[in-house]
């Protein structure tokens, strides 16, 4: 059976490089016109004869998204860390122990999870209005603070852990909170980090939400600042300018997902995993 | 200490509970008493019965909306199930630089939908685009990929599939990895091809895997929005008007909260029901 080099195989090579380019040559193309004058955008050159970064300067100039990446950092870590938080909490209780409501509780969550977003847009909206969230963080942190899907993966962590772990420590005089955060947490690294990494993507990349409750150009975040920048006329049709703003929003994730691909994709094909 | 453990466990999930009635029960309620008011957030709301669900089932772009979201997820559902099976099916063979491959593929899905967009607004281009000046470089037309009215709708379909191929690459492979190399074996012992053996071990193996993709990218595609808001804010000539863009501009445009609402309501029931249909199909065929 060798059979190096059939032409199926070589097939099989040229589809994937195909597919590989089509994935990967836009990124690059993108680099590259976010540092090209105006002049040579548009052109099928990957990277400019007279590479300048006018593109990002005019951009500073018109929008704070420094300010914004800033924005965006808070708030994607502060929900990432409630998120953690509670999962934990919610998550442990749900395995761990046992109480009247539990299973009822469990139900709860996974209708939750199947619920659209559209049907509680608007009454968000308008809840946000009434706490006096509209034009804070609070407004982009509360509402994803708790999360059913990471509820859920939690619960899952725990229930595999042996109760001999939990009951030692009780022993030795550790109260509930002590067992889930300095016990269990060890032990469940890996389901840890899987949510970090998707809540924080989910908060970071979320751009409908922060559209509709922040108002004031100093607290929104990234991907918003861009969206507004490209729909909004202050972009000057200046093709570059809105390149650039686009490559510095990409280029965080990019980076992050370089150093942490294996975590990356093990977090993201465990969404299609539910229980 | 006998009294503390009893509501130690409510104590532990009453961050749950206390977002569930504030982000989830509340609003389903208020959203569903909404939909009988007229409200504009400024003046007070007044109570006018099921006026808006008349509005909604008269009103044409509404209807619109759902086309054009269902055109979307006609071609948007095949086209993501057939290449993100093929591009994992040919990763599960023993080739080199897998990961790089699957990283590759990969790339799009962490990226802001943001970034995809602008990106694809300058390759869809109608002059300066690159796939056109690909098309007029080896003898073909210009298409007007964003501008006729005709094809917009198609071509954000293309995008947001390519966006997600790679998030749906890597639920195939580990699906692909569930079946039991020996039935492989035993296929090929008795003569059977390459596309016998896809056809008959490995799609009825992977069934799971595929309905759960249809699920996630009818729900995912249910919910477009920032695909149309930034390329062509719904249009040309309302083409690629989405029902979520289209619920956003009642809101926060034309702040008819209470219309906005009932569309919401209306269309959260829709999507619920297509989805719970796919299920009891999926539990049949299984």
């Amino acid at each position: 059976m060798k059979k190096r080099f059939s032409v199926g195989r070589i097939l099989m090579y040229a589809v994937l490089l195909i597919a590989a380019i089509s994935f990967i040559y836009p990124f690059i193309w993108m680099i590259g016109a976010s540092l090209a004058p105006m002049n040579e955008i548009g052109t099928m050159n990957l990277f400019p004869s007279h590479p300048t970064f006018s593109n990002f300067k005019t951009m500073l100039a018109k929008i704070p998204i420094t300010r914004s990446l800033f924005n965006s950092l808070f708030v994607a870590l502060s929900t990432t860390f409630l998120v953690l938080i509670t999962a934990s909490t919610v998550g442990y209780a749900l395995a761990k122990m046992k109480f009247r409501g539990r299973q009822f509780i469990f139900y709860v969550i996974v209708f939750t999870m199947s619920l659209p977003f559209q049907i509680t847009l608007i009454p968000n909206y308008i809840t946000m209005i009434n706490l006096h969230f509209v034009d804070t963080f609070l407004a982009l942190i509360i509402p994803f603070s708790v999360s059913a899907f990471a509820i859920l993966m939690f619960r899952q962590a725990f229930q595999g852990l042996p109760q001999a772990l939990i009951d030692a420590a009780r022993l030795d005089g550790c109260n509930e909170l002590g067992i889930i955060f300095r016990i269990l947490w060890p032990n469940i690294k890996p389901t840890i980090i899987t949510v970090a990494i998707l809540v924080f993507i989910g908060s970071w990349n979320e751009v409908l939400w922060p559209l509709i409750v922040i108002r004031n150009e100093n607290l929104m975040t990234m991907p918003q600042l861009v969206t507004l920048f490209a729909v909004g006329g202050r972009a000057d049709a200046q093709l570059g300018v809105k390149i650039a703003a686009a490559v510095l929003l990409a280029l965080p994730v990019m980076i992050a997902f370089l150093f942490f691909q294996k975590y990356f994709i093990q977090s993201m094909a465990s969404t299609g995993l539910k229980d | 200490m006998a009294a503390s453990k009893k509501w130690l466990p409510y104590l532990l999930v009453s961050p749950y509970l206390l977002f569930v009635v504030v982000f989830v029960l509340f609003p389903v309620l208020f959203c569903f008493f909404l939909t009988f008011n007229k409200w504009n957030i400024i003046a007070p709301m007044h109570f006018i019965g099921i006026e808006n669900y008349r509005h909604l089932f008269n009103d044409k772009l509404f209807w619109l909306a759902i086309y054009n979201t269902l055109k979307f997820l006609l071609l948007h559902i095949p086209l993501q199930l057939i290449v993100s099976l093929l591009l994992a099916e040919l990763l599960n063979k023993h080739i080199k630089a897998k990961s790089f491959f699957r990283a590759s593929f990969f790339m799009p899905v962490i990226v802001s939908g943001v970034v995809v967009t602008i990106l694809w607004q300058q390759l869809l281009g109608v002059d300066s685009g690159i796939i056109n000046r690909l098309l007029t470089s080896i003898g073909l037309a210009k298409v007007g990929w964003l501008v006729n009215p005709d094809i917009a709708i198609y071509s954000i379909a293309i995008m947001a599939t390519w966006k997600n191929i790679g998030l749906y690459v890597i639920l195939f492979l580990v699906g692909l990895q569930t079946v039991p190399p020996q039935y492989y074996e035993a296929a090929k012992l008795e003569g059977a091809t390459r596309w016998q053996q896809f056809y008959h071990i490995t799609l009825p193996m992977i069934n799971p895997t595929i309905f759960m993709v249809v699920i996630l990218s009818t729900i995912g595609g249910f919910s477009l929005f920032i695909e149309p808001y930034i390329l062509t804010g719904g249009g040309p000539m309302n083409q690629t008007l989405s029902a979520v863009l289209y619920i956003y501009k009642q809101a926060f445009q034309y702040y008819n909260m209470g219309y906005s609402a009932t569309l919401g309501f209306f269309y959260a029931l829709i999507i619920m029901t297509v989805v719970i249909l796919q299920k009891k199909f999926i539990e049949k065929e299984e």
